[in-house]
């Protein structure tokens, strides 16, 4: 090909010029490729805040909510459960909750908000890999040993937690159950996934 | 850069990759004088690289069971982020897809591009064509609507109309039920994601080496390796890169205004892209009352329906449809005449081939409309005008008054 007369200067600006046009098309075309696969509106309307009623939750008892497809445990611990919190903190991993794995107003001896200190709200899901741990609130089962005072056993890799879901040392599990965002809309009714903002 | 150069170095000493980027775009010569005609060939390869593309997407989202099905596209349309935009463009891009392939082979009509030595390229071109009517119409039931649901219930009810005990169980196995049902949805599922998609772009990469081997025609029907410069590249050729790829980007560029025009503002085109009688759940017991193809198959739909029944059997309207299509395999030796381009051919072939074109388009609308005696009439007289036109092809060279043909490409 002859070359004779180009304009290396016009054909360069031509060139980019082009190009960038080319990659600002293909660029806004990924855009709607790659927010197809968010969650769409219907997971993301599953995953609204849910309300708990736990009027009719007893001292010891447990009740399970889903919410994001994911079991929230509401227990409501008794006065000897409160007790026994303040005693294990030499066997647990973060006795303090230092890793943020609560909100701000969970961040606690007991894990929950302070005016309605015994009753807690965690994800049941073990941090270690995601199975659901038990709910084993006995003292000093067999199998859990004579220093168990209540708290959650995970089947999968035995990780346990105790009922302020923080986890014990030496267990796979590295971090303490996660408590959600959550706030009272009554004195029996909690909204679980949304806090109002108060942090 | 010169740790680039060594890459590509190390590449090309385990991958033919300078040498197969040379063989096909930056040393594969293509005529000078390539018009209009020619941007339909790459727009193929576009459309077909954004079905797959947003495919992709709507089988993360599509359920393909009976009960599940049509809500699964509503949900798409209405909660997936952007789902209305990547299934218009699936939708719009299936009938793109024809209106580029049919213009794509009224090229090659027009320039005798099917002719010796480019008979295969040609068969694998008409291949590509009846797999993409496959994919299209296995694609169409997967919706679930009422028109998805009746117009797989007619096609498929064509291959019971085979004589000799054939038809019933073929059909039968088709389906895999008595009639559509959710077992004909999951296997048409199959088909229409895995299946036709790997046959498609197996047949175009045939169809592109069948291409890269002849060398392109070109709108004077010219054989540009006929006229070879001393280092051994045509006289009338230029690189398909940058000249070409640069051409191609603008057909690109309009053609996209085209489609996203559509995509935004008349996705259902008026009911020729998606049919009205789409947007209600497929149910067995109530065929709507007009019931068409989309309008890519409505001329063969038109054929079907102009042939009466014979001898208490349909079958003759079902072979006629299938000669339609199956006849374009022989056109390279159905065309006798040793002259390619229209350009310079006698009259009679223009005007065979202005015919052929209106019998196509007239019985594309008739397909459309409800059956009268008139219309009736009026495809039988269009389907015979479409296969006159092979005739006049294999009869009208003995006697046609051609143009001299130049030696070297005019323009």
């Amino acid at each position: 090909m002859s070359t004779d007369g180009v304009d290396n200067s016009r054909r360069r600006f031509l060139t980019a010029a082009t190009s960038v046009v080319g990659v600002v098309g293909t660029v806004g075309l990924a855009i709607p490729f790659i927010s197809s696969m968010n969650p769409s509106a219907r997971a993301k309307a599953a995953g609204a805040p849910v309300e708990v009623d736990i009027s009719k939750l007893e001292p010891g008892g447990m009740v399970t909510v889903e919410w994001r497809g994911k079991p929230v445990w509401v227990v409501r611990r008794t006065e000897e459960n409160m007790k026994d919190l303040q005693g294990l903190a030499d066997k647990l991993a973060d006795p303090n909750s230092e890793t943020t794995q609560q909100p701000e107003y969970a961040k606690n001896l007991h894990r929950s908000r302070s005016d309605t200190a015994n009753v807690i709200v965690m994800v049941g899901i073990c941090t270690h890999l995601g199975c659901s741990p038990k709910y084993r609130p006995e003292m000093a089962p067999a199998d859990l040993g004579a220093d168990w005072k209540g708290g959650f056993f995970c089947p999968c890799h035995g990780s346990t937690f105790d009922l302020a879901g923080r986890v014990f040392s030496g267990v796979p599990a590295p971090t303490n159950l996660v408590v959600p965002p959550h706030i009272y809309l009554s004195k029996s009714v909690i909204l679980v996934g949304k806090d109002g903002g108060a942090a | 850069m010169d740790k680039l150069i060594a890459l590509l170095g190390w590449v090309d000493d385990r991958f033919p990759l300078s040498k197969m980027w040379k063989e096909h775009l930056s040393e594969y010569y293509a005529p000078k004088n390539f018009n209009f005609w020619y941007f339909f060939g790459s727009l193929a390869i576009l459309v077909f690289v954004l079905q797959i593309v947003t495919g992709i997407v709507l089988t993360m989202y599509y359920k393909p069971d009976a009960e599940m099905a049509f809500f699964s596209v509503e949900y798409i349309m209405r909660d997936v982020n952007w789902g209305w935009f990547i299934r218009y463009m699936h939708s719009t891009g299936a009938s793109a897809f024809f209106l580029v392939v049919y213009l794509h082979m009224f090229r090659g009509l027009m320039y005798g591009s099917y002719k010796k030595p480019r008979e295969l390229l040609w068969i694998f071109g008409v291949l590509i064509y009846l797999a993409l009517m496959a994919e299209a119409f296995f694609g169409y039931l997967l919706p679930w609507g009422q028109m998805s649901y009746w117009g797989a219930q007619v096609i498929v009810n064509l291959f019971a109309a085979i004589p000799f005990g054939i038809g019933e169980p073929l059909s039968e196995w088709l389906r895999g039920d008595f009639v559509i049902s959710d077992a004909t949805l999951n296997r048409f599922f199959a088909f229409h994601v895995i299946a036709l998609p790997f046959v498609l772009a197996a047949l175009v990469v045939v169809h592109i080496l069948a291409l890269h081997e002849t060398g392109s025609n070109n709108p004077d029907g010219i054989e540009i390796k006929k006229n070879k410069g001393p280092d051994g590249i045509p006289l009338d050729g230029i690189p398909f890169h940058p000249y070409y790829t640069v051409k191609d980007i603008v057909g690109v560029v309009v053609f996209l205004m085209f489609f996203f025009a559509v995509v935004f503002f008349a996705p259902e085109m008026g009911g020729y892209f998606i049919e009205h009688a789409n947007f209600e759940q497929a149910d067995p017991l109530k065929t709507p009352a007009h019931i068409a193809p989309v309008w890519y198959f409505t001329p063969f739909y038109a054929m079907l329906r102009a042939v009466p029944n014979m001898f208490g059997s349909q079958f003759p309207g079902v072979a006629v449809m299938g000669a339609a299509i199956i006849v374009l395999f022989f056109l390279p030796w159905i065309d006798r005449s040793p002259i390619k381009s229209i350009r310079y051919r006698g009259t009679c072939f223009k005007v065979a081939l202005g015919a052929f074109v209106v019998s196509f388009i007239v019985l594309g609308w008739l397909g459309t409309q409800p059956v009268s005696d008139l219309l009736t009439l009026m495809a039988q007289i269009f389907t015979t005008v479409y296969f006159l036109y092979f005739v006049a092809l294999w009869v009208i060279p003995k006697y046609e008054k051609t143009k001299p043909v130049p030696e070297r490409l005019t323009s």
